[in-house]
């Protein structure tokens, strides 16, 4: 839309006009905006991502502030927003994607909130011509919100010259350069990976603004996070499986394929099977709600993990599926 | 039609008022989008009332949020053929309607030269009438 110059206010008049000491609310805005809310709720379900976390909340405090700045009739030119996640795979960027969505949303950035994720499939067509219309049919679906590419850096194939993937990203660069009001764009991968991908593609490197770099976790963020998962499918850890289970993280996090919170995921996943067959192993046995939602050391320690130090389903940890 | 001043054609929607401007489009696109409406636009040179199939810009679009990637669209089609009648139309696939329900003009020609009334003796000193387009004469793509 062309009416952003028509409303925006003359910034030196408005500079002068307001006398310096005027009052400014910075407490109600954040109020209004009920951006808060989400914060709290990103900090109690999100476990760790410290420098991801401050960036959020810089970014919310920027927007608002520029909200506030807009009231006063000071000029408040919408910051280009688009962002780069970088980081192992299950280390949250997906899931904080999401977030920001929801957070650019309640900030009034964008209009509408979703995310629409996609990878190079999405994208990228199979024969000539058909590149421009798939991208395009894309970035208008993601138009009001967040447009989420997964393992960006596959849409750069250095090794074919001839692949539909560059004619792609002059597409993107096109639309995050004139559409920035109605579009947020995030990508993720692999920090070396995406690193190669932005040293090929300075365009789009500088037009970037915010780059987040998700770091691993530690043993007891990933227990922590199991217990979150836990709580969430209504199950519990048994004092001693909490033990085993953090022994199991900690041997798990030296094995090949480690992804993190998605592996954790995975090895709650088999516990629970475990549990599952553990329960119809002793027919006639009395057994109450307790041992529907409790996990005991044997649902973990059965893993290969312990038994033969391999995971237990080789390399499908490692396989970073695109929408988790 | 015929005695439109200006000789402005009156086709679907809102086309008794002034051109919409793109604030309006927006407001109409977004109320298509509500109620779940594919959104198409669509172009044409021959304005006979009785064209119903125009051109299709690009695919219709699916499944959008927000109407900033259909006016993109509009905007581009306008470039494309600033010369061409565009209309922006709602389809509503739900069962039972299947039609389009919203269709309105959203660009026309500088000029529009109307049309012109030519009667046709049919048997019996009966006369047929018709409209016919003075824009139609030239070929196609020659016409505004």
């Amino acid at each position: 839309m062309n009416d952003g110059a028509a409303d925006a206010p003359v910034p030196t008049k408005a500079l002068y006009a307001v006398p310096d000491d005027t009052p400014v609310d910075l407490g109600a805005a954040l109020r209004d905006s009920q951006v808060q809310e989400v914060l709290d709720k990103l900090d109690r379900e999100l476990v760790g991502l410290k420098p991801v976390k401050t960036r959020i909340r810089e970014t919310a405090a920027l927007l608002l502030v520029d909200r506030v700045r807009k009231e006063l009739g000071l000029t408040a030119g919408a910051p280009s927003l688009h962002m780069c996640f970088t980081g192992n795979p299950g280390t949250g960027k997906t899931t904080v994607a999401l977030r920001m969505a929801e957070i650019l949303h309640r900030l009034g950035y964008v209009r509408e909130g979703h995310l629409v994720a996609v990878t190079r499939d999405d994208l990228v067509g199979q024969y000539i011509g058909h590149t421009a219309p798939k991208t395009k049919e894309v970035l208008k679906k993601a138009m009001g919100g967040v447009l989420f590419i997964d393992e960006a850096y596959y849409l750069y194939k250095p090794e074919n010259e001839r692949d539909y993937g560059a004619e792609s990203i002059e597409i993107l660069l096109q639309v995050m350069e004139n559409n920035r009001d109605d579009l947020v764009v995030i990508l993720a991968g692999y920090k070396d990976k995406m690193d190669r991908f932005f040293q090929s593609n300075p365009g789009m490197s500088s037009r970037i603004a915010h780059h987040l770099d998700f770091p691993d976790y530690e043993p007891d963020e990933l227990l922590a996070i199991a217990k979150l998962m836990l709580e969430a499918s209504q199950y519990r850890f048994s004092p001693d499986a909490e033990r085993a289970f953090r022994e199991y993280i900690v041997r798990r996090m030296q094995m090949p394929h480690f992804a993190n919170a998605r592996s954790v995921r995975n090895a709650l996943d088999r516990a629970r099977l475990r549990q599952a067959n553990r329960l119809f192993a002793r027919p006639g046995a009395r057994l109450t709600k307790k041992d529907l939602v409790t996990l005991e050391p044997d649902d973990i320690l059965a893993s290969r993990v312990f038994k033969e130090g391999v995971p237990d389903t080789e390399g499908k940890d490692a396989r970073e599926s695109p929408r988790e | 039609m015929m005695s439109n001043q200006g000789n402005r054609i009156t086709q679907g929607q809102f086309s008794f008022l002034p051109d919409l401007t793109d604030e309006q489009i927006t407001l109409q696109i977004k109320y298509a989008l509500k109620n779940g409406w594919a959104v198409n636009v669509e172009y044409t040179d021959d304005p006979h009332p009785r064209n119903t199939y125009w051109e299709m810009f690009g695919m219709p679009m699916f499944d959008l949020k927000d109407p900033a990637g259909i006016l993109m669209e509009v905007n581009n089609c306008r470039k494309t053929f600033p010369n061409h009648y565009i209309r922006v139309t709602a389809f509503d696939s739900s069962r039972g309607v299947e039609s389009p329900r919203m269709s309105y003009i959203v660009n026309r020609p500088k000029s529009e030269p109307g049309f012109g009334l030519s009667r046709q003796e049919g048997p019996g000193r009966s006369i047929h009438y018709t409209v016919h387009s003075y824009a139609t004469d030239k070929p196609e793509g020659e016409r505004y």
